[in-house]
């Protein structure tokens, strides 16, 4: 942050109130919209590899549709669970916070380990990353998100020690916002890659 | 998983040999070395290097450290394209083989391009931006010194590659599929790729710091129609740089996964798709052409009104044109490879979409010439290069449309006339841009001027190279010399073309060395800047000392006006003001972390590279591990500046 | 429909001229600017015609700067001057975004209607010929269907008969340019394109291959000869007659990376599966293990490689 007075206003969010954690704030949604566009350029490149099976399994073949539902299901509801915590840390409640932080995480591992059997038994049927340009693109559209969700567990495990030690400060604050806004936005991106990998799969 | 634990050797040997060329370099590179430790150790400079530099969060060091960085990389892509120059100079020469001259114009392009131009681009809005809207730092200073410390470590990734493992070798657009596994196995390519990636992940950070540090720091009364011009193209530029680089870190990313593990997003089997890259790589080149251009635009209208002693003409018209640019610059893409056969609708769209950018683009060259108009103007040296800007960017420009017409265009692709337009355009326009910054910024920057007389003679002996090197190859173009090729037969008779342009890379070489020798003779001799305001100029930055002190204000600037400072001074003395007591001052601590982390992600990159994946592995648990730590620990991670050093330093200057 | 005012254009373009004088002694007027086809006689007349407009803007511009400096410079006399804080002016500014709009619409214009002619025949009414053009890693391979017959590294072509090059790659992508007879299109693995050529008269051109595709691309270079009808039917019969079979063992020898001369051969090979590697994005039948044994040979050309006194010399 820059050498601004971190003078609080006294109206608005915890998270707000200083200019450091505005600024931050900002910068996390500029940061956002650069990950649409990463996630965009995979998709289009997803799309257009669709049809390129190479003789190898289709997407129609491989998905499972009670599996996607499930996995939908448990991102969805994490979702909400952490905007609930999001809503607990602006009462100052710490353990409420906590509490749902932490089934957000539990649904969040339920949500990996979903995918991490679904890319097993992918792998184990012969569908893998080089089977065809079809599967490079499924993998790595779907991994990337993956990844971002395994990351955003270690974040939040983090800010979750680090609010245990020291409870609500215009700085735990900010980054408990932040990191529920990054869970928000996997939550969008998964919505998408769900209608255009996915639903679209299945039927085409 | 056996390969995790496999440090298999290239196939051609971990360090290069055979060359006698390389050898001198490794020679060098190790005197080179012992030399900086032997000096830093005998004049015990260790610690201050770590404290004052490589552990800095300010702005303007950083920014100093960027542009040293890009004129190394200067030098050496500067030296790759004399070695070029040189085996081209007379037909059939043997100076390069293929093989070498494939990895020399690969490491030129992507050198120029990427770690010189960008950073040099980027150290300058180091320099200038917070204090051209009069802020006491960038929104992120430690993302910022992240952000300097990962180019950083991309660059040098790079450029070891030609003495371990071999360069990469498939030019720096790096088509597929003849960078893909099958036809360019091998450390070389994946060099470029990782390189780029680390190196464009800084790049990303840097344009979200800047977009932040514009939109939310400005100082009080400056909207955006007073700001700078140069901070408008930052503006401008940091929102391509996110909305451009995120493509490029996927192209590369997808290329890599390729290459190391064999997936088929470029191949040619499998249903793989080679073209994608060519898309992929354009959708963010070409923006990216714009990112390097647009600061340079901006840079050129600071200089020139400041020298002109006058306001900018046509403000607005010079906001909106680049805006315009800006959107512009995402749908033109296609017209890298109007000869890959997208059919006459699609090449038509693009091709015209390319001309459009002419529109702008003129805007913006009659507005610096009527600024010019009814001016006082002062040849100094930044004003010499802005104006040599001009006439040259207009050559690249012109060239630029006859490009656009298609049909024109199966003419000219790849051959020299390309290679002379972009050069045009990139030279006249972003080098020059970068030296009249540097020059016009320098008395900012190190509190002295550099020697008018030699600059001068830089200036002009770099120029007549430059136009002796680039103005017949559009000729040797049309005649049919392609680009890429390392030798031709004497029937072409393209041999005394050709040994024209060589004689004028050499001269251009010579104009970089007498500038060189400009500013150790400057920083020794200069005329010392005390007044802080060395070209009496128009922007916030001039109302501070030489160097500025690394709170950059001590109040933050009032802003009434466009050309702040310009106005503060017309409005001196008509105002009585009590001077404000001093506050202290809430600054950053340095911080090594961001050089630990990038390097880190050398070693991840370096493991990439040879596919030793436990080390690749093992630099990112490096890289996680400082984020975490970093996660815990900026809790206490500023300091206040007292009254007194405040007081201090205001007396000093 | 542009053409007859560009040809009288042509005789005004100063661009030539300027680089005669800036050269001197070298044959100029090769390549691009030596037209001997419809196609290249066309794109040079495009390229006149925007020449000629962009130089029209540069001396304009030109002028106008050269006297902003020469007025407006600083000089002892005008030491106390303090130039006028103009900020903008409408008219002038709306008339200098009008001006690029115009030139580029003139510029548009043709380029969009040439790009549409050029995928057409340029001589509509004449027999075309086609010909199979597959560039490999680093030589040039010639097809004539109708013929049966094909080339290595030269082309031969009847003049005055419009040619439907219809290119292919296997390995990198190249370009096919031969500036002389017109403008380029890439080869590319997996994409059949084409480009219509055609030669006024007799005479041998230059092509080359104007996209970096490795080691041994600057050697891609090929003749084009063109010969009256009459002389080509004569020699596609020699070559029947006199030309040796080409074996499937030597057309995949010949994919191989590596320079080799000039051939001709009075067949080749019709593969069931061709080699060619396009295959893989139209139909998607194929199996993995003929993706896989495609790696193996790409794999194996690699290795072919190392030895670089082959790439020296060629002719």
């Amino acid at each position: 942050m820059a050498a601004i007075s971190e003078k609080a206003t006294s109206s608005g969010p915890l998270e707000y109130s200083t200019e450091e954690g505005s600024l931050k704030i900002f910068g996390f949604w500029i940061f956002l919209g650069a990950e649409i566009v990463l996630f965009a350029t995979l998709f289009a490149t997803y799309l257009v590899l669709h049809g390129q099976t190479a003789g190898g399994p289709t997407s129609k073949e491989l998905f499972e549709v009670r599996d996607f539902m499930i996995e939908t299901l448990l991102l969805l509801t994490s979702s909400f669970t952490c905007g609930l915590a999001v809503l607990e840390m602006r009462k100052g409640n710490k353990k409420g916070y906590m509490a749902w932080m932490a089934i957000t995480l539990l649904l969040g591992l339920g949500f990996l380990g979903m995918e991490i059997r679904e890319f097993v038994t992918y792998v184990s049927e012969g569908a893998g990353l080089s089977r065809s340009a079809f599967l490079s693109g499924f993998f790595i559209l779907v991994g990337t998100h993956g990844a971002h969700v395994s990351l955003g567990v270690l974040w939040i495990l983090c800010v979750m020690a680090q609010i245990a030690k020291r409870g609500f400060t215009p700085m735990t604050a900010r980054k408990a916002f932040i990191t529920g806004l990054y869970w928000h936005f996997l939550d969008v991106v998964w919505i998408f890659i769900f209608t255009a990998v996915y639903l679209t799969g299945v039927v085409t | 998983m056996s390969s995790l634990f496999s440090f298999k050797m290239p196939e051609h040997g971990f360090f290069v040999t055979g060359e006698p060329m390389i050898y001198m370099a490794d020679v060098l590179i190790v005197l080179v070395t012992l030399g900086i430790i032997f000096v830093l150790t005998y004049f015990k400079k260790w610690r201050w290097l770590w404290d004052e530099w490589l552990t800095t969060v300010d702005h303007k060091r950083i920014g100093i450290m960027y542009i040293i960085s890009a004129l190394l990389m200067l030098f050496r892509g500067g030296v790759d394209a004399l070695l070029m120059r040189t085996q081209l100079a007379w037909p059939g020469l043997n100076f390069l083989n293929a093989q070498h001259y494939d990895e020399i114009f690969t490491t030129h392009g992507t050198i120029m391009i990427l770690f010189m131009a960008m950073p040099f681009i980027v150290g300058l809005m180091n320099v200038a931006v917070p204090l051209q809207i009069g802020a006491r730092d960038v929104a992120f200073p430690e993302l910022n010194a992240v952000s300097f410390w990962l180019f950083f470590a991309g660059a040098m990734l790079f450029n070891i590659s030609f003495v371990i493992g071999g360069s990469p070798d498939a030019g720096w657009t790096s088509y597929t599929p003849l960078a893909g596994n099958e036809l360019d196995p091998g450390p070389g390519e994946n060099y470029y790729l990782l390189g780029l990636q680390i190196a464009g992940i800084g790049t990303l950070m840097t344009g979200i710091n800047f977009l932040v540090t514009i939109i939310k720091m400005r100082a009080p009364g400056m909207t955006l129609m007073k700001m700078p011009l140069f901070t408008w193209s930052t503006l401008i530029t940091s929102v391509i740089i996110i909305f451009a680089f995120p493509v490029l870190t996927v192209a590369l990313a997808l290329l890599t996964i390729d290459r190391l593990f064999g997936a088929h997003f470029f191949t040619v089997t499998a249903g793989g798709m080679p073209m994608m890259w060519a898309n992929l790589f354009w959708i963010w080149g070409h923006p990216e052409v714009y990112i390097v251009i647009l600061p340079a635009f901006g840079i050129f209208s600071e200089v020139i009104s400041t020298f002109a002693r006058k306001r900018l003409f046509g403000y607005r018209a010079m906001v909106y044109s680049m805006v315009a640019i800006s959107a512009l610059s995402f749908i033109v893409w296609l017209h890298h490879f109007f000869t890959m056969g997208q059919g006459p609708w699609i090449n038509s769209f693009f091709g015209v979409s390319t001309m459009l950018i002419a529109i702008p683009t003129g805007v913006k060259v009659f507005n610096w010439l009527l600024t010019l108009h009814k001016g006082r103007i002062e040849f100094t040296q930044p004003m010499l290069w802005a104006l040599a800007f001009i006439p040259s960017f207009l050559i690249g420009g012109v060239t630029g449309v006859m490009l656009a017409a298609v049909p024109a265009d199966y003419q000219y692709h790849n051959s020299y006339f390309l290679i002379s337009h972009f050069h045009y355009v990139l030279i006249g326009g972003t080098v020059f841009g970068c030296f009249a910054g540097l020059t016009y910024w320098w008395p900012k920057m190190f509190g002295h001027k550099l020697d008018e007389r030699l600059g001068k003679w830089a200036f002009w002996v770099f120029n007549i190279g430059f136009h002796l090197c680039f103005i017949p190859m559009y000729l040797v173009g049309l005649q049919g010399m392609t680009r890429r090729i390392y030798t031709y037969p004497a029937e072409t008779g393209w041999g005394p073309i050709n040994m024209v342009e060589t004689i004028g890379a050499f001269i251009m070489g010579i104009g970089f060395l007498i500038f060189c020798y400009c500013v150790y003779y400057s920083a020794r001799f200069g005329e010392r800047d005390v007044t802080g305001d060395a070209w009496d100029g128009r922007t916030l930055e001039w109302s501070l000392s030489s160097p500025a002190p690394h709170y950059n204000f001590a109040h933050i600037p009032k802003v009434e006006a466009l050309d702040a400072w310009w106005h503060m001074k017309k409005e001196k003395g008509k105002k009585k003001e009590k001077p404000e007591p001093y506050k202290p001052i809430h600054m950053p601590n340095n911080t090594g972390m961001p050089i630990v982390m990038s390097a880190f992600m050398f070693v991840a990159g370096f493991g990439f590279v040879f596919e030793w994946y436990l080390l690749a592995i093992g630099g990112l648990i490096g890289v996680l591990l400082c984020m975490l730590w970093r996660s815990f620990n900026d809790y206490d991670s500023h300091h206040y500046v007292s009254v007194e050093e405040i007081k201090k330093h205001e007396m000093a200057s | 429909m542009f053409g007859k005012k560009l040809r009288r254009l042509k005789q005004a373009a100063i661009l030539p001229g300027l680089f005669l004088l800036l050269t001197g002694c070298a044959p100029i007027k090769s390549g691009v600017l030596n037209p001997q086809g419809p196609v290249a006689k066309k794109q040079l007349d495009l390229i006149l015609w925007t020449s000629g407009l962009m130089l029209l803007i540069f001396v304009v511009v030109g002028i106008l700067f050269v006297y902003m400096l020469v007025k407006y410079r600083a000089k002892p006399e005008n030491e106390g001057y303090e130039p006028p804080e103009v900020h903008e002016n409408k008219w002038l500014e709306m008339i200098w975004t009008a001006i690029p709009i115009v030139i580029v619409a003139l510029i548009a214009v043709p380029t969009v209607t040439m790009t549409f002619d050029l995928e057409k025949s340029p001589s509509p009414h004449k027999k075309p010929l086609v010909i199979e053009v597959t560039s490999a890693d680093w030589k040039w391979i010639f097809k004539y269907p109708e013929q049966g017959i094909e080339t290595v590294n030269y082309v031969k072509i009847p003049a005055d008969v419009p040619i439907r090059f219809e290119l292919n790659a296997v390995g990198a992508m190249n370009s096919f340019w031969v500036p002389e007879l017109g403008g380029q299109e890439y080869t590319m693995p997996g994409m059949s394109m084409k480009l219509w050529l055609e030669a006024d008269k007799p005479g041998t051109y230059v092509g080359r291959s104007a996209n970096f595709s490795g080691r041994g691309f600057t050697h891609m270079q090929f003749d084009v000869i063109a010969q009256k009808e009459a002389d080509f039917n004569a020699w596609v019969e020699q070559v029947k007659k006199t030309a040796p079979k080409q074996t499937e063992a030597q057309w995949k020898k010949l994919l191989q990376p590596g320079l080799v001369g000039e051939q001709t051969y009075s067949s080749y090979p019709k593969l069931k599966e061709d080699p060619n590697m396009n295959h893989d994005m139209k139909d998607m039948d194929h199996g993995t293990s003929e993706a896989n044994s495609m790696n193996h040979d790409m794999s194996g050309m690699n290795h072919g490689m190392d030895g670089s006194e082959t790439m020296t010399h060629m002719e």
